[in-house]
């Protein structure tokens, strides 16, 4: 067991409860991968996971691999009120991260203090599990240059 | 695309009501609303059996049931609701208007009770007052398990997110935000409803606590007790009650991707956001333009959604809308645009955008304490979040 989902687990974390629609998504977490539906007709991804594309209405697709690259699209930091489960880490921040995909995913950056978020910033996806059937996606800066 | 505009002219508020407004009134939501109610059926000089109609705002607690029982049991005829929060705040008109408009009824009741004072007390249930985030519980289901195991818990987390990219796109500051909260405090000053009356410096807006990057406290909604009830006619039968009506001269909703689903959101170009098409359709119903606008009124939840709202409403171009709100710019009475002269929700109440509609039909009655002279259209829109809807109120000729 990680230290990671030891912390989460004594601290009431909100989890989520995977539907049939999201299943997939923390299967491929749990592999320590990041997929995201992508229309089989006209290529679109897409997130949240739904049974329709939201361009073409097609009803196929497939879970595909995502780079697990993106930028930060926009943040926030949370300082308060906020869940007594988050309460311990305040401040911290919110990130949305639009992934070379072209699809936005609200998480987190790991290891980046208040002051270092800024919008545009390389990220890649890291995975902390966080219970023994969920893995959240988090991500990390990446070193430019 | 509009090609009739159904239901133009067809409506109007002819009567409205409230509760004191405070931060502990130390009365049940049902009783406030009774009291609301009562007062509206007064103003309007109808008695409360009259009512034959009912739109409930989604978030209310107060249902049918009740309502029935309150009002003696009459013949309600028609009833509906306006779901997605604060988007619904003005829909309730547009629905009202619709009911009136097909004869469905004669006298709608829409109303808004809501105790979250600090210091009211809060039910256990999941919807029964206090914060809504507090009660989601460890396992989340359907779109909530996206954003709150990360971290994004409250709406003004989300708004937060929001107002941060529209700082990124065009450099929007602390500083106008500033300015939409010193305007709307100043109209709250003469505002003897208001809760919040004393005067703020810039410089007090900018110290007082940052809650979530970039809104701090003063940029955020009050939270307060308090209900808020209209009476929705025909124009027709406005004109031989007791108040000068306040005629529905355009209404308008949209939906097509819940706000706070930011992935659904970021995802949409700014022209399909739904208060953008609200802004379009509802101008194109009235045959008029935002210029024509006299005084506004915002679902201000936030100083920094005021700002969206006019570049989503076409008052100010796309992106212009902090420079819009500098030097007193929303400030009566001699702002660009007149806007919340209540104080809004960030300073009289935050009865979900329903005491900024009682002052929109204060503003066409010519009542306002900061009446905006000549006054003949007053805009009143609903959260511009997406779902959402608006009204455009105008004098009876
Ligand atoms: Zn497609």
């Amino acid at each position: 067991m990680s230290s990671a989902r030891d912390a989460h687990l004594t601290r009431g974390l909100p989890l989520p409860v995977p539907s049939a629609d999201s299943a997939e998504f923390y299967e491929a977490a749990r592999r320590g991968e990041l997929r995201f539906q992508r229309c089989s007709a006209c290529g679109l991804f897409r997130h949240y996971p739904r049974p329709v594309c939201p361009r073409c209405l097609a009803r196929e697709y497939s879970w595909e691999l995502s780079s697990g690259r993106g930028t930060v699209y926009t943040w926030t930091i949370v300082r308060g009120p906020t869940l007594p489960a988050f309460e311990e880490k305040l401040p911290y921040n919110v990130v949305d991260v639009l992934l070379d995909e072209g699809v936005h995913f609200v998480s987190e950056v790991l290891d980046c203090p208040p002051g270092e978020i800024r919008a545009g910033m390389p990220v890649e996806a890291t995975f902390v599990p966080v219970s023994d059937d969920v893995t959240l996606v988090k991500f990390r800066r990446v070193r430019q240059g | 695309m509009i090609s009739e505009p159904s239901i133009r002219d067809k409506a109007a508020i002819a009567g409205i009501g409230h509760t004191r407004f405070s931060r502990a009134l130390g009365m049940t939501e049902v009783e406030m609303a009774v009291e609301a109610i009562w007062s509206a059926c007064d103003d309007a000089g109808i008695s409360p059996r009259e009512i034959d109609g009912l739109v409930r705002y989604d978030l209310e607690q107060t249902d049918e049931e009740q309502l029935l029982a309150i009002l003696g049991n009459p013949h309600l005829r028609f009833f509906a609701g306006t779901p997605f929060g604060g988007g619904g705040s003005a829909a309730v008109l547009v629905v009202a208007a619709a009911a009136i408009t097909s004869g469905l009824a004669r006298h709608v009741l829409v109303f808004r009770s809501r105790a979250r004072g600090k210091h009211s007390g809060y039910g256990r249930g999941g919807a029964q007052g206090g914060r809504y985030w507090e009660k989601v519980g460890t396992e989340l289901p359907a779109l909530n398990q996206w954003h709150i195991p990360q971290g994004l818990v409250s709406a003004f987390q989300e708004m937060a997110m929001i107002s941060m990219r529209h700082r990124i796109d065009y450099g929007t500051t602390d500083d106008q935000y500033a300015d939409v909260a010193i305007a709307f405090r100043e109209h709250a000053a003469r505002n003897p409803n208001a809760v919040l009356r004393q005067p703020i410096t810039r410089e007090e807006h900018h110290a007082s606590r940052m809650i979530s990057d970039p809104l701090r406290l003063f940029d955020c909604n009050i939270e307060t007790d308090g209900a808020v009830a209209m009476i929705v006619t025909s124009t027709e039968r406005a004109r031989d009650l007791r108040q000068r009506p306040a005629v529905i001269r355009a209404g308008a909703m949209a939906a097509g991707s819940h706000h706070i689903r930011l992935s659904n959101l970021f995802a949409r170009p700014w022209e399909e956001e739904s208060p953008v098409r609200v802004g379009r359709e509802l101008f194109a119903m009235a045959e008029c333009t935002p210029a024509d606008v006299d005084v506004a009124f915002f679902y201000d939840f936030f100083t920094s959604l005021v700002i969206i709202a006019l570049e989503q409403y076409g008052f100010a171009p796309r992106g212009e809308g902090g420079p819009f709100v500098e030097s007193g710019g929303l400030a009566w009475p001699n702002g660009r645009l007149v806007a919340n002269t209540n104080g809004g929700q960030l300073c009289e109440a935050f009865v979900h955008g329903f005491n900024n509609t009682i002052e929109a039909v204060r503003q066409i009655r010519g009542t306002s304490t900061s009446q905006v002279e000549g006054c003949e259209l007053a805009l009143v829109a609903g959260a511009n979040t997406d779902p959402t809807g608006a009204v455009l109120l105008r004098r009876d000729r």
